[in-house]
């Protein structure tokens, strides 16, 4: 009730501030009068009673003041004036209010974008319980990277192992949702049975995999995501023991995940399945041998993530009789245990890094750029705020102007902030690199932009203060002496030394940005090994139920393709079941024939194409011919092998005529009867080039998913939705999917690099700028200081350029001090670059060197400005001002 | 919220019984601003005397308070002035800080005579 009158009372005061006004004038007024009239009726003359009055009660004035200071609705007017005079004297110095609200914008907001989506990879914990127990293991390559593991391995690990409750192993499933308008293909895996209980979810409903139906001719079975359950099954709580159709084939629903399940990053997945591999372990060249299977493990409690790996390092290092290895499994390399954290962010961890460094980076030159503007600020304003004290303006009164000031100033910045880091975090989105994990859970992240926005209010506050405080120090009356312009040394030295550090900073920032773009230009001239340009390719992955037999299913991709070649606007069209800078990985064992077995000393990018592909791709012959199409029944199987592969199975010798098996060595072998071009395969940058490649029905299993590549004179993506029709007009029920040209394929297998590319670019520009604004705002104060002396300078015979030669050499002096810290900081920071880094080294002087020069034409011109007024100084009026 | 009287009597008005004083003065009838401050020296003999700013303020202040009620109305001079009035929750007020006044009176009355 009390509360409640407060409110109104105020808020009529505040609204109806003129009747308020005249009220408290009236009251005051009739109070006096009264006294008046008092003093008189007890027998003062007028005069008298007026002087009494006077004495005994104060002025009028007084008595209002103190009246209208009361209630809280004068704070209110108190603070709305300080805005209006804040505004007022921001829009007077348009320069100073743009450049820091823009400085503070983009500062606040670059960080707060950067840090949204570069936390929930780097520092958000995996969603698992007791998630640091949980590892992955990967099995080494020859050259030491990771590598799959094979089924073999995992089953010798599961079985010798002592140090976890359970392991488990998976590999990528893409199923074709069947029955009901356009197939569309989901997001799944095939994994063991034991895969929820290693991470350590319970299903939501059902009981999950049972760990006796994953072995070969098992149950077909298959668990749903929640998303999947509740999109496309209604969220049917009897679901389970149903069955939902997947590639055209009945599978019973074991179970649903519980919402918010993350499946092992950066994997999406909406259905799981059995692997179903054959633990009793068949031959060599069965499935169970290859390396693409992906295992985790959960380490038992008690037992030290280390010591495991270090009893798995044991394990590879010791075979035993009992589980014999052929060599391409034979763990020589040793086997590599992550936490699956690591492990998850190691791929996109080092760009993300690097980008993490550069955003502290600019925080760090907005800080300073803000200490300086507003230094430079109060140093102007140090006359005026003087002359207010003396006045009579109280301590607290200027303190909340400044207050009021700064936060309006922090406010415009903030919305500004919020505004890039909104835009920032869809770019950055938007740019990402494939393979990024968590994408979909990016957020603003509310706490970075707090920080942002309160580390540089804080700053620009406090150093915004400091010229109140520091005016009780000095006599005032100096104070009101100065001039309004001119600025203290203390406050130039410190400036000076913020436009160091600000080009320092800069230096590092644009030498990072420097090295990468340079690695990014060498890339760019790496040749792939085939012509990317004018193609467009897309992926068909075919349900296998739909086919009675493999001869059916090589009819639908020999009739699809005869479609496609028909198009108007199409030059060449072939299949392949691996593109090159895909992310395709697809290697096989190749052993000599009459070679032992286990003798398979090489491996090979294994293609199984379409006749015409190798053409299509621009992929060129070296020697011998390239595949023809399908010879009669029974003729030998042919192969072309890359140049690598001839060089390091025949060094010396002419590999056309000679025969090899790929994979399986109980078949007949592959004749080689030509040489290509070696092939980017998983990178520009480095990866084998080791290559086989086999006509589609000459490989003993037919490959699922299916690359439609297809070459055009002129736009090439715009013969999609005609590519589509004519593949759909032969089956419509075959998920089409990853339609790109095949320079958008190229690009993003550099993803990682462009990505940092773009924002270190982005943020060195920036850092580019601000340095040479916060040189240009000391240079020009100093010359405005020095007017004077420099008008003697001219009038006692300095010439134009000497005089602009002066002032450009101080503004010179600061930016090759702010250069040698620069140098020194980046290359003492250059390790952190250093895995985004190709053919160029971390202290590429090149690099240096431009940077350099680009940063002294930046300072030269900063300078210019002030110099040339400078030189324009009448003496004469100079010294007539004296 | 303290008021002066020049000379040797000079007593300020405590901390806080300008309020007690005010209700205590407006319990017999409405009194306008300068009617108070006449009646709070009357009473006391010339020993508190207030000033308008700050009697104005806790005027103010107390009705915010919903202790006071104010209307403009004719004086007996009919002039207009502002009349302030007791409400049912000042008369409260009024009687909770007698009250607590005369304890502390007495307590410190009882001090002082014990000391003596």
């Amino acid at each position: 009730m009390s509360f409640w009158r407060q409110v109104t009372h105020g808020f009529r005061s505040l609204l109806h501030r003129e009747a308020a006004d005249r009220d408290i004038r009236d009251e005051v007024r009739q109070f006096l009068d009264d006294a008046a009239a008092d003093m008189m009726a007890r027998g003062a003359s007028p005069e008298d009673a007026a002087r009494a009055v006077r004495r005994e009660f104060g002025s009028a004035d007084a008595a209002r003041e103190q009246l209208r200071s009361s209630g809280w609705e004068h704070a209110v007017c108190t603070v709305v004036a300080d805005l209006r005079f804040g505004a007022r004297l921001l829009r007077r110095s348009p320069g100073f209010t743009t450049v820091a609200v823009l400085t503070l914008g983009l500062g606040i907001g670059s960080a707060t974008a950067i840090f949204s989506v570069v936390s929930p990879v780097l520092f958000d914990p995996l969603s698992y319980p007791d998630a640091s127990r949980v590892v992955s293991i990967t099995d080494r390559s020859p050259d030491g990277a990771p590598a799959a593991v094979t089924f073999g391995t995992y089953r010798e690990v599961l079985e010798r192992s002592r140090s976890f409750t359970g392991l488990a192993v998976f590999k990528p499933w893409q199923p074709a949702a069947t029955g009901e308008g356009e197939p569309e293909r989901l997001d799944g895996q095939r994994v063991s049975a034991g895969y929820f209980r290693v991470l350590g979810v319970e299903p939501m409903l059902g009981r999950g995999f049972d760990d006796a139906d994953d072995r070969p001719g098992g149950p077909v079975v298959v668990m749903l995501s929640y998303g999947l359950w509740r999109r496309h099954l209604g969220g049917d709580s009897a679901i389970v023991g149903r069955t939902v159709s997947l590639d055209g084939e009945p599978y019973r629903v074991v179970g649903v995940m519980p919402r918010g399940f993350e499946n092992v990053p950066p994997y999406p997945a909406q259905v799981w399945s059995l692997l179903q591999y054959d633990p009793s372990l068949p031959g060599f060249e069965a499935r169970e041998w290859g390396h693409h299977l992906n295992m985790v493990g959960r380490v038992s409690g008690g037992v030290d993530p280390e010591q495991a790996g270090v009893e798995i390092s044991r394990i590879a290092a010791n075979p035993i009789s009992e589980r014999a290895r052929p060599t391409w499994a034979s763990m020589k390399q040793g086997l590599s245990l992550l936490p699956l954290k690591e492990a998850v962010t190691a791929a996109a961890g080092p760009a993300l890094r690097v980008l993490l460094g550069a955003v502290v980076l600019l925080l760090l030159i907005v800080c300073v750029n803000v200490t300086n503007l507003i230094l430079a600020r109060s140093a102007r304003r140090r006359g005026e705020l003087t002359l207010r004290a003396v006045l009579g303006a109280a301590r607290p009164r200027l303190v909340g102007q400044l207050l009021t000031e700064g936060l309006l100033l922090a406010g415009l910045g903030a919305a500004l902030g919020m505004a890039v880091a909104r835009v920032g975090i869809d770019a950055l989105v938007a740019l990402s690199p494939p393979g990024l994990p968590r994408l979909e859970t990016v957020t603003l992240q509310g706490g970075a932009f707090a920080f942002a926005l309160g580390i540089t209010t804080l700053l620009g506050v406090v150093v915004g203060l400091a010229p109140v405080f520091g005016a009780t120090r000095r006599d005032l009356h100096a104070g009101v002496l100065e001039t309004s312009r001119r600025s203290s040394t203390g406050n130039v030295v410190t400036r000076r030394v913020l436009v160091m550090a600000q080009v320092g900073l800069a230096f590092v920032l644009m030498a990072g940005a420097g090295l990468v773009l340079r690695s990014v230009v060498r890339l760019s001239a790496v040749q792939p090994g085939f012509d990317p340009s004018h193609m467009v390719v897309m992926q068909v992955q075919t349900s296998p139920q739909r086919f009675a037999d493999d001869e059916d299913f090589h009819r639908f991709l020999a009739r699809s393709l005869d479609e496609v070649r028909q198009l108007p606007g199409v030059t060449a069209a072939a299949l392949t079941s691996q593109l090159p800078l895909s992310g395709d990985f697809d290697v096989y064992g190749v052993t000599l024939e009459h070679e032992a077995r286990s003798n398979a000393a090489h491996a090979a990018l294994r293609y199984a194409v379409s006749p015409g592909y190798l053409e299509t791709m621009g992929i060129p012959l070296v020697r011998g011919r390239l595949l023809g199409e399908a010879g009669a029944g029974g003729a030998a199987p042919t192969v072309v092998v890359s140049e690598a592969l001839a060089e390091s199975a025949f060094p010396g010798r002419d590999p056309i005529g000679q025969r090899i098996h790929v994979g399986r060595t109980d078949l007949p072998p592959y004749t080689i009867v030509g040489v290509v071009g070696n092939v980017k395969q998983t990178s520009l940058a480095t990866g084998p080039a080791e290559a086989v490649y086999l006509r589609t029905e000459d490989w003993y299993a037919a490959d699922r998913a299916v690359w439609v590549v297809v070459r055009s004179p002129g736009d090439a993506a715009a013969l999609v939705p005609s590519i589509k029709r004519a593949i759909w007009a032969v089956d419509g029920d075959q998920p089409i999917v990853r339609i790109a040209t095949m320079d958008e394929v190229v690009s993003r297998s550099e993803g990682g690099r462009r990505f940092a590319l773009i924002i270190l670019e982005a943020f060195a520009a920036l850092a580019l700028v601000l340095a040479g604004i916060g040189l240009y705002g000391v240079v020009s104060g100093s010359v405005t200081d020095r007017l004077h002396e420099i008008g003697i300078r001219a009038a006692l015979g300095a010439s134009r350029g000497e005089i602009l030669g002066m002032v450009i050499r101080q503004g010179m002096s600061l930016t090759a001090a702010g250069m040698a810290i620069g140098i020194v900081a980046a290359v003492m920071l250059s390790s952190t670059v250093a895995t985004l880094l190709f053919g160029v080294t971390r202290l590429d002087p090149v690099t240096y060197l431009s940077v350099a020069f680009v940063l002294v034409a930046t300072s030269v011109l900063a300078c210019w400005i002030p110099a040339a007024r400078a030189a324009g100084v009448d003496p004469a009026s100079t010294l007539r001002a004296e | 919220m303290t008021a002066s009287l020049p000379g040797p009597e000079n007593t300020d008005v405590i901390q806080g019984t300008l309020d007690l004083l005010i209700l205590r003065t407006l319990r017999p009838a409405p009194l306008h601003g300068y009617g108070i401050a006449r009646r709070i020296e009357q009473i006391s003999r010339g020993v508190f005397k207030v000033n308008p700013g700050s009697l104005l303020t806790a005027l103010k202040r107390m009705e915010r308070r919903g202790w006071l009620d104010s209307d403009w109305r004719q004086t007996e001079k009919s002039r207009r002035a502002r009349y302030y009035r007791l409400t049912a929750a000042g008369a409260r007020q009024l009687a909770a800080e007698t009250e607590d006044w005369r304890r502390r009176a007495n307590a410190m009355g009882r001090l002082l005579s014990a000391e003596a």
